[in-house]
């Protein structure tokens, strides 16, 4: 599905040159869930920046479905790292939003929304200013739009990076319950441990600024996870390897 | 209603005591009429040529708004033709543009004489050309420099230059032409009565020529409290559209 081919990237600053991707080669599968973990200011939103099209790699090839998508925009969904909801959009007209961009007639597109709000834990709040929710509805709003984008790969950064810790942990739950029963392509940013176990196929480890993979697992657990999965001895291994590279 | 009594009562009551005590003084030191009348005159004067007044109310009335309006369009279309139609125009027009800015107006007006005689017309021109700029800079604000996470999530997903701009830019921008708007509306007011100077038949700016001419400081007087209360009265009118258009920002609440 997507293909990274030893990609790397700087930024320019003036005359001085900030390398931030050295190297990065990857694959993500059709209907797979990979995580990408590293630390903070490692280079993971750069990396969702350039699947994107939003910044060319200074080197490296970005491979979907076999077609090069170096510096091509509109190939993949996404959900960005502040939810970026629109203020005069209500909560249905922000859920259609990406489906209006592909070109769908705006009544359809917020038909199809107001019936998925409901499944969202939405219900009743259509017609709501995304300003006036809370942050974890706002998430699911941001969450809702990328999963009506028509475009298969769905890129998460750092969704639930704002959250309170309760509230991120229902959100977690509720994620991995939307994507069981839908099975989209997901990549996802984060920097905690736990929830790329809980939550993903796999894991690529990052490494500190310029970042390179120090690791890939393959996690092991069975679907559907429950919150019981997270106290499997074979879970707290892992996060304690992971925890041990960062 | 509380609330507004709470803002708007102090300035109310400084007002009362300034006309409280211009009135006493004007009676304690016998100040004459044509230096400073007192607030009664003035009130007097008001209510005795009310028919007339209107008359002049009407014509400074007709060309404020007629100006206001068509800066406003000016100035709306211009922005959208800079931004977005044809960026490569902007380069040569917006020097020119804010040059344009630094012609006194005083100037400019018997130009506009010489041009288009002493009909509405001339009027019309001084007050859009007062009332457009600041409608096009606060609306290329808005256009330029939207939020840009929102740019970069549309640009993903794959948006078009022409949905970016219904979707993003134009959105984004109408409370900055908002903040232009009422900046315009307040000047096209006194650029009616400055225009009004070059030759007029009826008007605010013309009657408070003649009055001066007859040393009627009571009517001047009248004219400056006419001039400000429609100020006033135009800038509330854009707010208001503003609060029904703009309906996504948070109200205050318990309003
Ligand atoms: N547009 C930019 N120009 C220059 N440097 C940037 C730019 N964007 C990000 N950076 C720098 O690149 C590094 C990685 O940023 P980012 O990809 O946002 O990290 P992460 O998402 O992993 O926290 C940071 O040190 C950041 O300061
Ligand atoms: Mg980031």
């Amino acid at each position: 599905m997507l293909v990274l081919e030893h990609v790397a990237m700087h930024y320019q600053r003036g005359r001085d040159i900030l390398p931030v991707l050295e190297d990065i080669s990857l694959q993500v599968e059709k209907g797979e869930f990979v995580a990408l973990i590293g630390p903070s200011g490692c280079g993971k939103s750069t990396l969702f920046k350039l699947i994107g099209g939003l910044l060319t790699p200074t080197s490296g090839t970005i491979w979907l479905e076999g077609q090069k998508i170096n510096g091509h925009t509109g190939h993949i969904s996404y959900v960005p790292q502040h939810n970026s909801l629109f203020p005069w959009r209500t909560v249905e007209g922000n859920a259609a939003l990406a489906l209006e961009v592909s070109g769908m007639p705006r009544q359809q597109a917020l038909q199809i929304a107001r019936e998925w709000l409901p499944r969202m834990g939405l219900a009743g709040y259509e017609k709501a200013y995304p300003q006036t929710l809370s942050g974890g509805m706002q998430q699911r709003v941001s969450f809702l739009r990328a999963l009506l984008s028509p475009q298969e790969l769905m890129c998460l950064d750092e969704p639930f990076g704002a959250l309170d810790a309760l509230t991120r942990l229902e959100m977690q739950r509720w994620l991995l319950d939307v994507w069981e029963q839908h099975r989209r392509t997901v990549m996802l940013v984060t920097h905690s441990i736990e929830e790329a176990l809980f939550l993903a196929d796999r894991i690529y480890v990052l490494s500190q600024r310029p970042a390179r993979i120090i690791k890939e697992v393959t996690i092991p657990f069975n679907r559907p996870r429950t919150p019981a999965t997270m106290a499997l001895p074979r879970f707290i291994e892992l996060r304690q390897e992971i925890h041990a590279l960062l | 209603m509380r609330k507004f009594i709470e803002r708007a009562g102090p300035p109310l009551a400084a007002i009362l005591v300034l006309l409280v005590v211009w009135e006493i003084a004007v009676t304690i030191y016998q100040i004459e009429p044509w230096l400073l009348p007192a607030p009664t005159a003035i009130l007097r004067e008001a209510i005795q040529s009310h028919s007339r007044l209107w008359v002049h109310t009407r014509a400074t009335l007709e060309i404020a708004i007629f100006g206001f309006l068509l800066g406003a369009v000016v100035g709306g279309a211009l922005s959208v033709l800079l931004h977005a139609v044809f960026p490569p125009l902007r380069q040569a027009l917006y020097p020119l543009i804010i040059l344009s800015q630094n012609i006194p107006i005083i100037a400019l007006a018997p130009l506009l004489v010489v041009w288009f005689g002493f009909g509405m017309l001339p009027k019309v021109l001084v007050i859009a050309l007062m009332c457009f700029f600041p409608i096009l800079v606060a609306a290329l604000q808005g256009l330029d420099y939207p939020d840009p996470a929102m740019l970069d999530y549309l640009r993903v997903i794959g948006a078009s230059r022409s949905q970016i701009f219904f979707m993003l830019e134009l959105p984004n921008s109408l409370p900055h032409l908002f903040s232009g708007l009422k900046v315009s509306a307040t000047y096209s007011m006194m650029g009616a009565v400055i225009s009004e100077w070059l030759g007029a038949q009826q008007g605010l700016g013309i009657y408070m020529r003649l009055s001066a001419a007859s040393f009627r400081t009571d009517r001047i007087f009248v004219c400056i409290v006419l001039i400000v209360a429609l100020s006033l009265l135009f800038f509330g009118c854009i707010a208001f559209l503003e609060r029904k258009l703009i309906h996504w920002n948070p109200r205050k609440e318990g309003a």
